[in-house]
């Protein structure tokens, strides 16, 4: 993947909203392959942390629910422009994706 | 002579009047009446939403989705395609004014020199071949993800196409009369929906005006199935029960010059989020 996820933050009032596109293919494990019938290994997040300045304001465990390209938004109280998000991501390969934004 | 003069300007201006009752300045005119009448409360530029501007939470719910949509990923690779410089060193820059900037919205267009119709599609194409790379399928993912990101490019642009000349103006006419004819097992026309049943609902659709239409295409459906405006035209003709056409057939590109045309004046977007 040429860039793991896009994040763009903008404070709304005194709440930043963050908002997060993230390149997976998110396999649940459960598709057939078309030519071979064989199940398609799981390969999608499980685990996502995201903070602000360093501290952690969301630590969520996925599930094989979660679509392909995943779309996160969330938003933080107390945070105020110029403060920097850190969105890290792995999947149940291991593999890690990571990306950041200061706060609009 | 002064009577001689008199009598000479009454039969220009007579002449003038009578070449302006039929053609496609007077058609639009007259569906923009139509529309107004039918639709009221709709703004000018907001006939680009189509049934959004019907719907106020769908609209409130299509602004919220555009302030990041889905598919910018999918519009980062047709950036990708856009910039890749060709073998011989040059891009596809090269083959459009500005660079490629507020080009769009001046296509279709009747190249009276080739005696055809050049659809934006066309163009990039062209630019390929004159520049000796493979053509992109017309239809294909990659030429669609290539327009929609060049398109973007033009936003903000107002639509304004032309139709000057017989041959420019007899594609036009075409498309005018494939827009009105009925087909299909359901026996519609484009205009029984778009035109004379505008706002009403079939099932759980409400019909959007045919002005504003071609104005944000390709678009994304559920925000990531790219569909280019010929597909729709595959798609309405499915719908209603009709052989839908080749894409870049010469019945499809006369529609989009037809529909283009009537859209003149509205400002582009390209790519939008549709559900």
């Amino acid at each position: 993947m040429a860039e793991g996820m896009k994040i763009r933050a903008t404070m709304q009032g005194d709440v930043a909203d963050v908002k997060a596109l993230m390149n997976h293919i998110m396999e649940t494990g459960l598709r057939k392959d078309a030519n071979t019938g064989k199940l398609i290994p799981a390969y999608f997040i499980n685990h996502v942390v995201a903070t602000l300045n360093g501290k952690t304001v969301l630590d969520a465990q996925w599930g094989a629910a979660i679509a392909k390209n995943p779309f996160l938004g969330f938003k933080i109280k107390g945070a105020k422009a110029g403060d920097k998000i850190v969105i890290n991501t792995v999947d149940n390969k291991g593999e890690k994706m990571s990306g950041e934004a200061a706060i609009a | 002579m002064r009577r001689r003069l008199t009598v000479f300007l009454a039969c220009l201006f007579l002449w003038g009047s009578l070449a302006a009752v039929a053609g496609p300045a007077e058609d639009r005119k007259a569906l923009l009446e139509h529309y107004k009448q039918r639709l009221p409360d709709v703004k000018f530029e907001d006939y680009v939403l189509g049934a959004l501007a019907l719907n106020r939470d769908a609209r409130d719910q299509y602004e919220s989705i555009m302030t990041f949509p889905p598919f910018v990923n999918d519009v980062d690779d047709g950036r990708k395609t856009w910039e890749k410089p060709f073998k011989n060193g040059k891009t596809f820059a090269s083959c459009f004014a500005g660079g490629g900037k507020n080009v769009a919205g001046r296509y279709p267009y009747f190249d009276n020199g080739e005696g055809r119709l050049i659809t934006f599609e066309n163009a990039l194409n062209a630019c390929l071949r004159r520049n000796d790379e493979p053509e992109l399928k017309y239809g294909s993912n990659a030429l669609g993800l290539l327009s929609a990101y060049v398109k973007s490019l033009s936003d903000g642009m107002k639509v304004q196409v032309k139709v000057e000349g017989a041959a420019a103006l007899a594609a036009y006419e075409k498309g005018k009369a494939y827009y009105y004819t009925r087909r299909g097992q359901l026996n519609f026309s484009c205009a029984s929906c778009h035109i004379d049943n505008v706002g009403n609902f079939i099932r759980s659709e409400q019909m959007s005006p045919m002005i504003g239409q071609a104005a944000h295409w390709p678009e994304f459906r559920a925000g990531t199935e790219l569909t280019t405006l010929q597909k729709r035209f595959q798609q309405c003709n499915s719908q209603t029960r009709a052989v839908p056409l080749e894409y870049n057939s010469e019945e499809y590109n006369n529609l989009e010059y037809f529909l283009t045309y009537m859209s003149n004046g509205l400002p582009m977007q390209t790519p939008v989020f549709r559900k």
